[in-house]
C-alpha cells in the first residue's frame, strides 16, 4: 500500500465518523471568528437554542472592519459599528474568547492566531474567510468555510468534508535577490491558473520552500486560494518549532516535548502518492507583478501589458478584454512605465514583522514620489509595536508613508481605507479582483520590496536593479 | 433551507470566466447581520451605474431575464472569498441553480447549504446549454433534481452528477447541524480519545 501524505495524515486523525458514502465529519481543533462572516452563524445558534460546544477551542478577533486611524474615535460608519457591536455581544454571550481592536493582541485573524502560538503542526484550522488557508504553513490543516459551516463548527466542533485530492508543489533551487516568497506564489498561480488547485489540497515541497523563513511560508499557504486550492501545506521542520516555542498558547514543559515528538512525525511519506504534482526552479522565478483582474494575471516587472490575442481560450480573451478595460491599460505598455497613485503594504498576505523590514530595507533614507499616496498597515497591534521597537516606524514616516493601526484594511475596502475610482495601486494583498480595494479601484499585486520600490520610483521598479 | 426538487425557468447567460465572490456581492454590502436583503445588491458593480440607475447591458437588467431562477455562468464561477454572501445574494435574488463547467470549492459548497443547486457540466454540454439561455424568454430549461437531469426546450437533455448526501439533503431541505447533533455521542468519544493521546491540544 502506498504510502500517506502530509494532508491523509491530518485526515486520518480527525476522522470522527465517516458515512457509506464517504461524507466524513471532520473534528476542527481551532476555530477562529472575525465579525463579517460570524453574525448569522451565533443567529443561527440563538434562533435553534445551540450552545457553542467548545469555547475554548474558538477565539474571536475584529479585523475586516476595524478602522485603521485614531480608534479612541466613534466608528463614523453605522454598520462597521453594528457588526463589531454584535461580535461583542454575541462572544460575551456564547462565552468565546475576544481580542475586541483596543487589545494589543488583535488585528489580522491569520496573522493572530500563529502569533499567539494558537496554530500548531497536524491541527486542523477553520475561519469564515478563504485566507485561512494562511495557517498550512505549520503544517496545519487550515481552509475557509462559509457562515453555515461556521454555525455547523461553533455548535458541533466537527465540519461535514469529502476528501481533497493531493497536489505536491517542488520548489528547488536559489531564489534570486530580491526575490520573495510572494514572487513564488505568483508564479506558482501564474503557471496553475486561479482554477488550477481546485479540488485539491496543496502541500509545498523542496529546498527553496525550506529556505523560507515562517513569515515567507504563511504569504505562500495564504495565496493558495488565489490557485483555487483551499488549503495549503508546509511540512513543519526545526523553523517551525522555534516560531511556535514560547508564544503564548503554545504547549509548554511536559506537554510542549510530547508535541514535538508528535509534530516531527508529521510529513507525507516517502513512497505517499501525489494525484497530481508541479515542479518549478526557483531561479525562473522573477519579481512579478499583476497586470489584470484575476491573481493568474501575472507577468515579469521587465514584460509588457499583454494583448487579448496572446491567449488561446475564447472566454479568457474575452475575460482579458474585459481587465484591460477595467485597469485602463492598453497592450504592450511597458510594466515599468506604468504610473502608479497609491501603494498599498498590509493584508493577512503581507503584513508581519518580515514584511515589515523588507520594506524598511526600501525605504530608509528615501522618499515617496510626488504624486503618491503611500500606507503601511501592520498585521496586528503586536507586529506594530515590534516595528516601533525595531524604530521602523520612524524610517517610514521619514520616507512618506502613512503608519497605520492594524486590521484588513485597504485589502478588501470594508473600512474607509479604499481606492477612488480609476486610482492605480501597487498593493502586497492577495486579490486585485474588479473593485476589491474599492469599486473602480485599480489593484497590481506585488511583494512588499516591489510595493516600496514602487512607491519610491511612482511607478512599479525592478527590484533587482533598485539601488 | 427550502427544499429543491424541480424548476422551470429562463437562464441567464453569463459566461465571463473567473467570476469572482467580490463581483458577486463587493464587499461593502458585507456588513449586514443578516442573510436576507442582498439580492438588489447582487452583482452590484456590473449591474448599476455609478449613480445606481441599471446597466441596461447587463443581462439580469434585460427584461427576458429578470425573473430567471437559473444562472448559466463561466468557468471557476465563485472564485475567490469563502463569503456566503454570495449565494445569500443570488438566492434573495431569486436564483435557485447555477450551471458552469466548474465552480471554485468553498462557493461550491456554500450553495448547498442554502437550497441553491450548482450544476457542473461537460463543455460541450454548457454550450448548448448557453446557447438555450441566450434565446431569453423563447427557451425555459426545467432542472430535475431528483432525476439529475437539465431539460431544454427542444427535447434535448443533459444528465449531472451529484453527491447522493447532498442531493438528499436538498430535496428534503434538511438542516445539517441537526444532523450532526444526532452523532454527539461519537464527537465525545472522539474528544475523549484525543484529550488522552493529545493532551497539549
Amino acid at each position: 500500500m502506498a504510502g500517506k501524505t502530509l494532508y491523509d495524515k491530518i485526515w486520518d486523525a480527525h476522522v470522527v465518523d465517516t458515512s457509506e458514502d464517504g461524507t466524513t465529519h471532520l473534528y476542527i481543533d481551532l476555530h477562529l471568528v472575525h465579525e463579517v462572516t460570524s453574525p448569522q452563524a451565533f443567529e443561527g445558534l440563538r434562533t435553534a437554542g445551540r450552545k457553542v460546544r467548545r469555547p475554548d477551542l474558538t477565539l474571536a478577533v475584529a479585523d475586516h472592519n476595524i478602522p485603521t486611524t485614531d480608534r479612541s474615535l466613534p466608528i463614523e460608519d453605522p454598520d462597521s459599528a453594528l457588526q463589531l457591536e454584535t461580535l461583542a455581544k454575541n462572544t460575551k454571550e456564547f462565552g468565546v474568547e475576544y481580542f475586541d481592536m483596543h487589545d494589543i493582541r488583535n488585528g489580522i485573524v491569520h496573522v493572530v492566531g500563529p502569533e499567539q502560538g494558537l496554530t500548531q503542526p497536524g491541527m486542523t484550522v477553520v475561519c469564515g474567510d478563504s485566507h485561512t488557508s494562511t495557517h498550512g504553513a505549520f503544517g496545519a490543516l487550515a481552509h475557509g468555510i462559509g457562515t453555515s459551516e461556521v454555525e455547523h463548527v461553533l455548535a458541533t466542533q466537527t465540519l461535514m468534508q469529502r476528501k481533497m485530492k493531493n497536489m505536491r508543489v517542488n520548489v528547488n533551487g536559489r531564489l534570486g535577490p530580491g526575490i520573495t516568497a510572494k514572487d513564488v506564489a505568483l508564479a506558482i498561480i501564474g503557471k496553475i491558473g486561479t482554477a488550477g488547485g481546485t479540488g485539491y489540497v496543496i502541500e509545498y515541497a523542496g529546498d527553496t520552500i525550506r529556505g523560507l523563513s515562517m513569515e515567507g511560508r504563511m504569504t505562500l499557504c495564504n495565496l493558495t486560494i488565489e490557485g483555487g486550492a483551499r488549503a495549503g501545506l508546509v511540512a513543519p521542520d526545526e523553523k517551525t518549532l522555534e516560531y511556535i516555542k514560547g508564544r503564548p498558547r503554545a504547549p509548554k514543559g511536559g506537554a510542549w516535548e510530547m508535541a514535538v515528538a508528535y509534530w516531527k512525525a508529521l510529513t507525507s511519506d516517502p513512497d505517499a502518492v501525489f494525484d497530481e504534482e508541479i515542479t518549478l526552479k526557483a531561479e525562473d522565478i522573477p519579481p512579478l507583478v499583476t497586470w489584470g483582474t484575476s491573481p493568474e494575471d501575472v507577468i515579469p516587472v521587465t514584460g509588457s501589458v499583454p494583448a487579448p490575442a496572446d491567449f488561446d481560450d475564447e472566454n479568457k480573451r474575452m475575460a482579458v478584454e474585459r481587465s484591460l478595460d477595467y485597469m485602463g491599460l492598453t497592450p504592450g505598455t511597458p510594466m515599468q512605465d506604468i504610473k502608479i497613485d497609491r501603494v498599498f503594504i498590509g493584508s493577512c498576505t503581507n503584513s508581519r514583522i518580515e514584511d515589515m523590514r523588507a520594506v524598511a530595507e526600501v525605504v530608509k533614507g528615501r522618499k515617496v514620489a510626488g504624486h503618491v499616496s503611500a500606507m503601511i498597515v501592520p498585521g496586528s497591534g503586536l507586529v506594530k509595536a515590534q516595528a516601533e521597537e525595531e524604530g521602523l516606524d520612524q524610517i517610514f514616516l521619514e520616507a512618506g508613508f502613512e503608519w497605520r493601526e492594524a486590521g484588513c484594511s485597504m485589502c478588501l475596502a470594508m473600512n474607509p481605507d479604499k481606492l477612488q475610482p480609476g486610482e492605480r495601486c501597487a498593493s502586497t494583498s492577495n486579490r486585485n479582483f474588479e473593485g476589491r480595494q474599492g469599486p473602480g479601484g485599480r489593484t497590481h499585486l506585488v511583494s512588499p520590496s516591489m510595493a516600496a520600490a514602487a512607491a519610491i520610483k511612482g511607478s512599479f521598479a525592478d527590484i533587482r536593479e533598485f539601488e | 433551507m427550502d427544499k429543491f426538487d424541480k424548476l422551470t425557468s429562463v437562464a441567464a447567460p453569463l459566461p465571463l470566466v473567473n467570476v469572482d465572490t467580490d463581483m458577486i456581492i463587493p464587499a461593502r454590502f458585507l456588513k449586514t447581520i443578516q442573510r436576507a436583503g442582498l439580492g438588489e445588491h447582487l452583482f452590484s458593480n456590473m449591474r448599476y451605474e455609478e449613480d445606481g440607475s441599471e446597466k441596461p447591458d447587463f443581462v439580469l437588467n434585460k427584461p427576458a431575464y429578470k425573473d430567471t431562477q437559473i444562472l448559466i455562468a463561466g468557468d471557476n464561477f465563485g472564485c475567490g472569498s469563502s463569503r456566503e454572501h454570495a449565494p445569500w445574494a443570488l438566492l434573495d435574488f431569486g436564483i435557485r441553480c447555477v450551471i458552469a463547467p466548474e465552480f471554485a470549492d468553498i462557493f461550491y459548497n456554500n450553495c448547498f447549504k442554502n437550497g441553491i443547486l450548482p450544476i457542473k457540466v461537460s463543455k460541450e454540454n454548457w454550450d448548448k446549454l448557453m446557447d438555450d439561455a441566450e434565446r431569453g424568454s423563447n427557451a425555459t430549461l426545467t432542472v430535475d433534481l431528483e432525476a439529475q437531469e437539465v431539460r431544454g426546450p427542444d427535447g434535448g437533455v443533459v444528465t449531472f452528477d451529484i453527491d447522493p448526501f447532498r442531493k438528499h439533503c436538498l430535496l428534503n431541505g434538511l438542516d445539517d447541524v441537526g444532523l450532526t447533533l444526532e452523532k454527539a455521542d461519537k464527537i465525545d468519544a472522539f474528544e475523549e480519545k484525543r484529550k488522552a493521546a493529545m493532551p497539549w491540544a
